[in-house]
């Protein structure tokens, strides 16, 4: 999922299209781009063509008329909520778990990656399958919690935890190859030097990793907030209490409000380009501090 | 890369407190749900499991879900393959720009996805409504489904070729054009096996999240019964009726071809490091 930081080398035309060797004719130069960015056109501009067209179908004052809607805003705030307590949990469980798989040698630690990952490969519906039948009023303690009066399924908590597991490998995926690739002789002098472990961490490892960092977070943030399928599932889709953006976006396309499904969809696609740009930052700031050092 | 250690031992403090943590919240989110789903499954004996499992509209939505996103895949192979060759290789307007868009299916909520995509191939939509004129509907059929599963599944291969490609040496292809290969054989017999391992990987990633994707399918697919009905729907279906017992044994059947699928692309990614170390 998570398509590790990289850097494009600079100029595509000095290092092949100026070489014999590596050099098409221009007929099939041309034909492989018209092939390549056709299909991008149809498949990726197109769609988020759409989006903002069915917006603003209806004009600028149905948009935000739909926009400044009491359900909507509920919305923004559960899915704020639910952003606020995944991405900080799965920052922590991220930094400890690099920590432990790339500063320490230990059996297993493969199968531990491999474990890490499982969430992605996971069906969301069967994720939020899971914690229904676990907490649901079926589930292994759906009865205890019947009695004590606590929710789980069908409200807010359920939500956040789906959210949980869907996120969960983001920032440990970024940070595990950043880690072991650069090894651990910076920070096994700082301890010789006399630092504490969390000074070691804080003052060394931390600069290292800040941009492997923040990549994994803003992408663990998109992929919070525009969850659908495991909300869908425990959530009940009670309105103004268990609705987030994407079941919102859902509930009024149901009902054929297109202008409003569209414009509160055009508020999640938003979220989506900034997070490219974010990315497109970071990337073209991680280059930056590579070219330094060389 | 390479590091000393002392001996046996550890130079580094932090070991016990970050194994303890991570993996009790692994744990604790990850791998007790998952088991429930097991415990659960097998819980009504294997007879129910096997009823429900393969009841006959269940068997048609494996066959939509499996079979639309094998063939996405292998479009997507194609397609991705031109686009990162198109992104490296050549000079275009607005190249950065469709290097960086290239993600959105990654960063667009998948429910957004799928009304747009609805809004456009529906019979009305500006793409639809140019092919109802010739009778052919997209939305509303498994065409919708494999249309909406190919916009998730792109950028599975492009990221995963782009870099081995940008990483790739000139001079084998150099030394294959001056020992007289033509540009197609050179790329037949040069880059396409460097490529292999990459293309398979981005293949088997963009395959596996195709066959569990929910949110940009329900929308286009119509969900007509032992039509356009996927996998992950049935499994929301049964839920609704409240028959669990149908719903766990789905998710079982998933999770144990998610499982089969994760540990291949394992497989895949230490093959194709291992090609990369040898050269």
């Amino acid at each position: 999922m998570s398509a590790a930081l990289h850097l494009a080398p600079a100029r595509a035309r000095a290092k092949y299209q100026d070489n014999p060797a590596t050099r098409e004719s221009p007929a099939v130069r041309f034909t492989l781009l018209a092939l390549g960015l056709g299909f991008f056109a149809i498949f990726l501009v197109l769609p988020l063509v759409a989006v903002f067209t069915e917006a603003l179908r209806k004009g600028w004052e149905v948009y935000f008329a739909s926009l400044a809607d009491e359900e909507t805003f509920s919305a923004i705030k559960l899915t704020l909520i639910a952003a606020a307590i995944a991405v900080p949990l799965n920052l922590v469980f991220g930094l400890s778990a690099s920590w432990l798989i790339a500063k320490h040698e230990f059996r297993g630690k493969q199968l531990l990656i491999t474990l890490i990952d499982l969430p992605f490969s996971v069906s969301p519906v069967v994720a939020g399958l899971m914690y229904v039948l676990i907490f649901g009023a079926q589930g292994w303690f759906g009865p205890w919690l019947q009695e004590h009066d606590v929710k789980i399924i069908f409200a807010v908590p359920g939500i956040v935890l789906a959210t949980v597991f869907v996120t969960f490998p983001f920032v440990a995926r970024e940070l595990i190859p950043l880690m072991q690739a650069q090894g651990r002789d910076e920070e096994e002098a700082a301890t010789v030097l006399g630092a504490s472990g969390w000074q070691t961490f804080r003052r060394v490892t931390l600069p290292n990793i800040k941009w492997g960092l923040l990549y994994g977070v803003i992408l663990c943030n998109a992929r919070a907030m525009g969850e659908f399928g495991a909300v869908s599932v425990v959530s009940g889709h009670i309105r103004g209490l268990t609705n987030t953006l994407p079941l919102h976006v859902e509930i009024l396309y149901n009902e054929y409000q297109f202008a409003a499904a569209f414009a509160v969809a055009s508020l999640l696609a938003l979220l989506a380009l900034v997070t490219l740009v974010i990315k497109q930052f970071i990337e073209w700031r991680a280059s930056q501090s590579t070219a330094k050092e060389a | 890369m390479a590091s000393f250690s002392l001996g046996r031992r550890r130079v580094l403090p932090g070991f016990a407190p970050t194994l303890g943590f991570t993996l009790f919240y692994l744990s604790l989110i990850v791998l007790v749900p998952l088991a429930a789903v097991f415990l659960k499954s097998s819980g009504h004996g294997f007879d129910a499991f096997w009823a429900a499992a393969t009841s006959p509209r269940v068997m048609a939505s494996y066959k939509l879900s499996f079979g639309a996103s094998l063939l996405a895949a292998l479009i997507n192979l194609f397609f991705g393959l031109i686009l990162a060759w198109c992104i490296v290789r050549y000079e275009f307007p607005g190249k950065k720009l469709v290097d960086a868009l290239i993600d959105l299916p990654f960063a667009l909520p998948t429910a957004v996805a799928g009304i747009a995509l609805t809004a456009l191939y529906a019979p009305n939509g500006w793409v639809g409504s140019f092919f109802a004129k010739y009778d052919i509907k997209i939305a509303f059929t498994p065409l919708g489904v494999l249309l909406a599963l190919i916009f998730i599944g792109l950028p599975f291969i492009v990221r995963t070729v782009q870099p081995v490609l940008e990483d790739m040496e000139t001079e084998l292809e150099e030394a294959a054009a001056s020992l007289g290969a033509q540009r197609w054989t050179t790329f037949r017999y040069v880059v396409l096996p460097t490529l292999l391992p990459a293309l398979l990987t981005g293949f088997a990633l963009a395959f596996a999240r195709a066959v569990g994707e929910y949110g940009s399918v329900i929308f286009i697919a119509g969900n007509i019964p032992m039509v356009s009905e996927i996998t992950p729907l049935m499994i929301i279906a049964k839920l609704e009726q409240y028959d669990y017992v149908g719903a766990t044994a789905i998710a079982a059947v998933m999770l144990i071809v998610s499982f089969v699928l994760l540990l291949g692309i394992n497989g895949l990614q230490a093959w194709s490091s291992r090609r990369g170390s040898k050269r």
